[in-house]
């Protein structure tokens, strides 16, 4: 009431120096206004921002709370506005100067990732450039991923044990990344137990994923001669619902008793419920997903575990097509590169005021 | 001809989708929401389609062959003519061409998916916590360094996040944290960026068409 009072007497300050620009590098529709604080800003409730799209009659557009200096306002692309800030205290308002003229316009090009493009074009170049190596022959090396050479094993155990195998590709849809790595593998897997004529299940959470995987399959099967070996009921659509495709899971791995269970792909809460099954079981388990939270659950209760990019890396490493090498040893380096960059960040942002975090923003 | 029109389109839909990123512009936006909503919804329609025929003929065939277990594949072909009838003349919140109820319980979809399928997933979401104890107890059994190393980082943090972890000592909580914020976050850092540069590369190959296991492999 004090301080009501006291604004009566001497005045409110209102906000100053308006600034207006296009919010940059987006779709349009968005004007930011910025403002120098009132002087009575520690006393006030907060900012009105008030828009006019003729100079004369302004209409309020929003409230922002005292201390905040920026306001980003919803426009129509191509229309002249002029804004003006309030500070407001109970029902006093001090208006500001109105701003200068400005109209949102939608940006062709968003340069605000520009650190992004240049660290793509970085990261493609070595992709590329490896390939290239690679196809001219040059040997590369790639380290020994255990759970990716404990497949031929866990095939021939389950060949050796009359008993099937089951891959299962988790929930994730035909656009995640760890669906399509896992569905990579599913086709090496499908090449082994075609050669080896051992039973292969895999169950779907997608319809789409279900059908690219059962292509995969079939297209498997007759790249290594055995077209005949192949059963269209083999690949077959389970539940899209997350607990339901546990449970049926869980039934195929109590009925069936799979010798091995690769459970491969993107995995949410129902992660510990297939893997620990399947651990009671007695399968051989080789699990690999990039959802983190999963990964000490698949540490836990699997034999094998494929650990993010490990599971990116599988196609390459079991097909050893030099091309697909070529690739994972750019990510390597890529890899140095960015290990690089962020000690020597660290150094700049501990030993001088160098703002450069920003870089990588 | 067989892979050379799935790279083709493959390497169109990657640029498009790599453009969306660059370009912000609410002209190529509106093309390429038409793409990821519109004509993504209508190649699923046809997905589902098969699958359902899949998961019908699957225990049909079951049922024929008299195979293991063979009596429950009727269930699901009740459920799932059920559901259907349900969704069909029900709608999917008692919107559809003829809306029924037994007292205040409607037949439609809503219904059946709140008093039938959130009880029983709720009820396999609950066997987690003695799955959970089951691989703790496998986890903390002291076979190597590394299983050590977890039993011993985990009984601290378990204690620590106590109330008796502060009777112990004022700094255990503490050294949780730091447990928790330092060795935790860097450990799950490296695996990120691990994630991130195989997402690219993985996207790369594809687009380019260097990875082709999805079409079956070979060169």
């Amino acid at each position: 009431m004090i301080t009501i009072l006291l604004c009566a007497l001497v005045g409110l300050a209102p906000p100053t120096d308006i600034r207006v620009f296009d919010a940059p590098s987006d779709g349009g529709g968005v004007i930011v206004v910025e403002w120098n604080l009132s002087a009575d800003d520690a006393s006030i409730d907060g900012y009105d921002i008030y828009r006019s799209d003729n100079g004369i009659d302004f209409s309020k557009v929003g409230f922002i709370g005292k201390s905040r200096s920026s306001y980003s306002d919803q426009t129509e692309d191509g229309v002249v506005y002029q804004y003006k800030v309030a500070a407001v205290s109970d029902t006093l308002l001090a208006f500001s100067e109105p701003s200068t003229e400005i109209a949102s316009e939608a940006s062709w090009i968003n340069v605000g990732k520009i650190n992004i493009y240049i660290a793509m074009v970085i990261f493609g170049g070595l992709i590329l450039y490896f390939i290239y190596h690679a196809r001219r022959g040059k040997k590369l090396f790639i380290r020994k991923i255990a759970g990716l050479q404990a497949i031929d094993d866990a095939v021939g155990r389950a060949t050796e044990m009359g008993k099937p195998i089951l891959y299962t590709l988790g929930l994730g849809y035909i656009e995640d990344i760890a669906t399509i790595a896992s569905l990579n593998i599913l086709g090496e897997v499908a090449k082994k137990t075609a050669q080896y004529d051992t039973k292969l299940i895999v169950p779907n959470a997608d319809p789409i994923v279900y059908t690219v995987a059962r292509e995969i399959v079939k297209e498997s099967y007759t790249k290594v001669g055995r077209p005949d070996a192949y059963d269209p009921d083999s690949v077959f659509f389970l539940a899209r619902e997350q607990m339901a495709y546990a449970a049926g899971i869980d039934g195929i791995m109590t009925r069936e008793r799979p010798a091995t269970n690769f459970l491969v792909g993107y995995f949410a809460a129902e992660s510990l419920v297939l893997a620990e099954t399947g651990a009671a079981t007695g399968a051989i388990q080789i699990a690999g997903t990039d959802a983190l939270a999963q990964l000490p659950f698949f540490v836990t209760a699997c034999d094998y575990t494929l650990i993010g990019e490990e599971l990116y890396a599988a196609s390459a490493y079991i097909s050893k097509r030099p091309l697909l090498l070529g690739a994972i040893k750019g990510e390597d380096w890529a890899k140095v590169i960015i290990a690089a960059a962020l000690i020597v960040a660290s150094v700049i942002g501990l030993l001088s005021r160098f703002p450069i975090l920003n870089l990588f923003q | 001809m067989k892979k050379t029109i799935p790279l083709t389109l493959i390497f169109i839909a990657g640029l498009l989708g790599v453009i969306s990123f660059v370009i912000p512009h609410p002209s190529y936006q509106v093309y390429d929401e038409w793409i990821r909503n519109d004509l993504l919804r209508v190649l699923s329609a046809f997905a589902v389609v098969l699958a359902l025929g899949s998961l019908l003929r699957v225990h049909f065939d079951k049922i024929k062959r008299k195979r293991k277990n063979w009596q429950f594949s009727w269930l699901l072909l009740i459920a799932f003519g059920g559901s259907a009838v349900v969704g069909l003349f029900g709608g999917v919140a008692a919107d559809g061409v003829l809306p029924t109820a037994v007292g205040s319980f409607q037949f439609d979809i809503q219904t059946l998916y709140e008093n039938i399928v959130i009880p029983l997933a709720s009820s396999m979401f609950a066997l987690l916590a003695f799955f959970m104890a089951s691989a703790a107890y496998r986890a903390f059994r002291v076979r190597s360094m590394e299983a050590t190393l977890l039993l011993v980082a985990a009984f601290i943090v378990m204690v620590g996040v106590l109330p008796m972890g502060y009777s112990i000592s004022k700094h255990l909580p503490g050294f949780v944290q730091w447990i928790l914020n330092v060795p935790n976050v860097a450990g799950q850092r490296g695996i990120v960026f691990g994630i991130a540069l195989g997402v690219v590369a993985t996207s790369l190959k594809i687009i380019l068409g260097i990875e082709r296991a999805w079409l079956g492999g070979g060169e």
